[in-house]
């Protein structure tokens, strides 16, 4: 049953976002796993919220939009690359606004813990033209939440929450506030010229954007959430996010302004705490994003040196900053690096690749781990779906006896993410020497954590569904080379099948089908109960 | 002003699989039930497939940063031997180190007790109640895992 009382608990930043949801009473939370925000529909779901796995973040912000247009909340989470995928409705769904609170939870990965990349998504807040907050701790996340929901509903408009890892997967407490008043019914109120971005109707939109974003930033300077740790007027730290925690631990007789909505800027704030100190110096996580704007605004600050751009900051690091150290930092003994696990169904499919000296366009998720010893089997990977275009690209490319050796690898999920409008283009544009697409199909999105996709079949909370198959997608967009084969029951046959795919100068799929064995106990027992239940 | 040196700094460290974070997550409750200012910080994601993993806990009157500074751990438990000199830089000088030498192993009805055993060693250093102990290990576990994860802390704890 929901929780619908105050309480105070131990909670992750992730499961505070879904409590937050649940009292705010958000009627859909839709997202795609990535690492850190997969937690929140899962806690939203096991809390009796619904909540469930689009195919991709731009289809869960699309669905987003139409729920928020309905009248309804809701709630769409990512990890911070999914935004780029997320990116072409979010820049104009700036522009619509909406009528039910629509919060998009961006989960920045500092450091890469588990990522391609750290791009600093407060720099899309910007781009969008959308109001951005930086919870600091799980407090902040259920607040932040909460907050979030009546700025979108004030001013009509989606609210970006920016967490970053250690916010998303640190545990700290939570007072939560019990079931707050719910959104009026969903009623579908027509609104052609708001929602229907033609020219004609999008350049009053814009005009209504910036109108909207003027009305915010002056919201923020005079009851913003914006708080000043008073301190020694010696040194003065302007900061927002998990810096703020650092800070506060590293340099405890500073003076604070920390920031709690990041765009758009309480500049007013700023210039006044930086004149009443003696030194005043920005410490935030990845670019230079507060400083950058306190110095176009004229605003005397200092930065942290450059090298505390990259990786996560931490206490020791902002105490190096607060003292200008540009020392090497120590380094640390390095662990034990992850590993595809003993029996992976996908070491037979690396070694087969290996053994072929194959050119392997890859692609993002546990089989990544494909490119380590004893495999060293991938030769790219950039973002999830490129195994399909690079490998295009490279066939289109590369002289022929090479071109003959390169091969797309993508898993089940990345597939169903985004590979499909790949294999489109296989058929559409084929290079001369064909091309050959292994699909991993573990039947899982395992890397982050087992969660469910369209290709299982099952929804979020694991319950029968559809389900997109995919030789029969395959065959439909005309491939005519598709074999399915068991790389663990039969350990040569993928062998096989690559050897006469590539010797074949024509679009070949191979689906490598074989449950991840940490899921395929928890499968077998799902698939047994949803037969029982025909 | 902060008051930093009332925080107690934990460090857990081990494998993936180990239970890890099971572990930091029935210290960091045990802490709460003391109603104390608690964190807990952890990193998932690519650690799940066997790699090093390793969890914060910080306690006290008031806890800012998750994470515990380089150097600053007052407790290291380290729930595999290869894992120690990796873990090992966490630890400040004159902090206690953890490790499987100090539980009999054989003893254990599970052995894949040995993170919550370890906790046991871990409370004899520390003041908080054995029933918040329990109550914390209860929370944590399945009910049929209750009376093996009891039986490893009380190993832990008095040897």
């Amino acid at each position: 049953m929901p929780q619908h009382n105050s309480e105070r608990r131990l909670a992750s930043g992730n499961e505070a976002v879904a409590q937050a949801a649940l009292d705010a009473g958000v009627s859909l939370g839709t997202g795609y796993p990535g690492t850190p925000s997969t937690e929140i529909l899962e806690a939203f779901d096991a809390i009796g919220g619904r909540a469930q796995w689009a195919p991709n973040e731009k289809v869960a912000l699309e669905v987003g939009i139409g729920a928020a247009f309905a009248g309804a909340r809701a709630l769409v989470t990512m990890k911070h690359v999914g935004l780029n995928v997320a990116a072409d409705p979010l820049f104009t769904v700036a522009y619509t606004g909406v009528t039910g609170g629509l919060v998009i939870v961006s989960a920045d990965d500092p450091g890469m813990a588990s990522s391609q990349n750290e791009q600093d998504n407060r720099r899309f807040a910007v781009a969008a033209g959308l109001p951005m907050l930086e919870p600091s701790d799980s407090q902040e996340a259920y607040d932040f939440t909460l907050l979030a929901i009546e700025i979108s509903e004030r001013w009509h408009i989606p609210v970006l929450l920016r967490m970053t890892t250690r916010v998303c997967h640190s545990a700290t407490l939570v007072q939560t506030k019990g079931q707050l008043a719910p959104p009026s019914q969903p009623n579908f109120v027509r609104d052609v010229p708001g929602r229907v971005m033609i020219p004609a109707y999008a350049r009053p939109a814009h005009h209504r954007l910036r109108a909207k974003l003027a009305e915010i930033a002056a919201w923020n300077e005079s009851d913003g959430p914006i708080q000043v740790v008073d301190g020694d007027r010696a040194l003065g730290i302007i900061t927002s996010g998990i810096s703020y925690q650092h800070v506060r631990e590293a340099a405890p007789r500073a003076r604070v302004l920390k920031i709690g909505l990041s765009y758009p800027l309480p500049v007013e704030a700023m210039r006044r705490f930086a004149a009443g100190v003696d030194r005043c110096l920005v410490v935030e996580e990845g670019d230079p994003f507060l400083y950058e704007a306190a110095r176009t605004a004229g605003i005397a600050v200092e930065q942290k040196p450059e090298m505390y751009r990259f990786g996560e900051l931490n206490v020791g690091r902002v105490r190096r900053i607060v003292a200008g150290d540009v020392s090497p930092e120590p380094a640390l003994p390095a662990g034990k690096p992850p590993e595809l696990c003993p029996g992976c169904p996908h070491r037979n499919v690396f070694e087969a690749l290996r053994d072929l000296g194959c050119i392997v366009a890859g692609d993002i998720g546990c089989y990544t781990l494909g490119v380590l010893p004893p495999f060293s089997a991938m030769d790219t990977c950039v973002c999830m779906g490129a195994a399909i275009g690079v490998g295009l690209g490279l066939r289109h490319s590369l002289p022929p006896e090479q071109a003959r050796k390169v091969v797309s690898v993508i898993g089940d999920s990345t597939f169903v993410h985004s590979g499909i409008t790949g294999l489109v283009e296989m058929v559409y544009n084929p290079p001369a020497t064909g091309h050959v697409l292994v699909i991993l199909d573990n039947g899982t999105t395992a890397m982050t954590g087992m969660q469910e996709h369209p290709g299982t079949g099952r929804r979020l909370d694991h319950e029968p569904t559809g389900r997109v198959v995919f030789e029969d997608l395959a065959r439909t967009l005309g491939i005519k080379n598709i074999h399915i084969v068991d790389p663990v029951a039969d350990e040569q046959a993928i062998e096989r099948v690559l050897r006469e795919a590539l010797a074949r100068d024509e679009l070949s799929v191979i689906i490598a089908r074989r449950p991840c064995l940490l899921a395929a106990g928890a499968i077998k027992i799902r698939e047994k109960k949803a037969n029982a239940g025909k | 002003m902060p008051e930093s040196s009332s925080v107690v700094n934990v460090v857990v460290a081990g494998l993936g699989g180990q239970g890890v974070l099971k572990a930091s997550g029935i210290l960091a409750d045990t802490a709460f039930r003391a109603g104390l200012d608690v964190k807990k910080s952890e990193i998932h994601g690519m650690s799940q497939r066997g790699g090093s993993v390793s969890s914060d806990v910080r306690f006290g009157e008031r806890v800012f940063s998750p994470m515990v500074p380089a150097g600053e751990a007052d407790f290291l438990v380290v729930l595999t031997v290869s894992q120690i000199e990796v873990a090992r830089p966490m630890l400040k000088a004159g902090g206690v180190l953890i490790h499987p030498g100090l539980v009999d192993e054989t003893r254990l009805a599970n052995k894949r007790s040995l993170n919550v055993a370890l906790l046991g060693a871990l409370a004899r250093q520390l003041n908080l109640a054995e029933n918040l102990w329990h109550a914390a290990i209860k929370a944590a576990l399945p009910e049929k895992l209750h009376a093996a994860n009891l039986q490893a802390f009380a190993i832990g704890k008095n040897p």
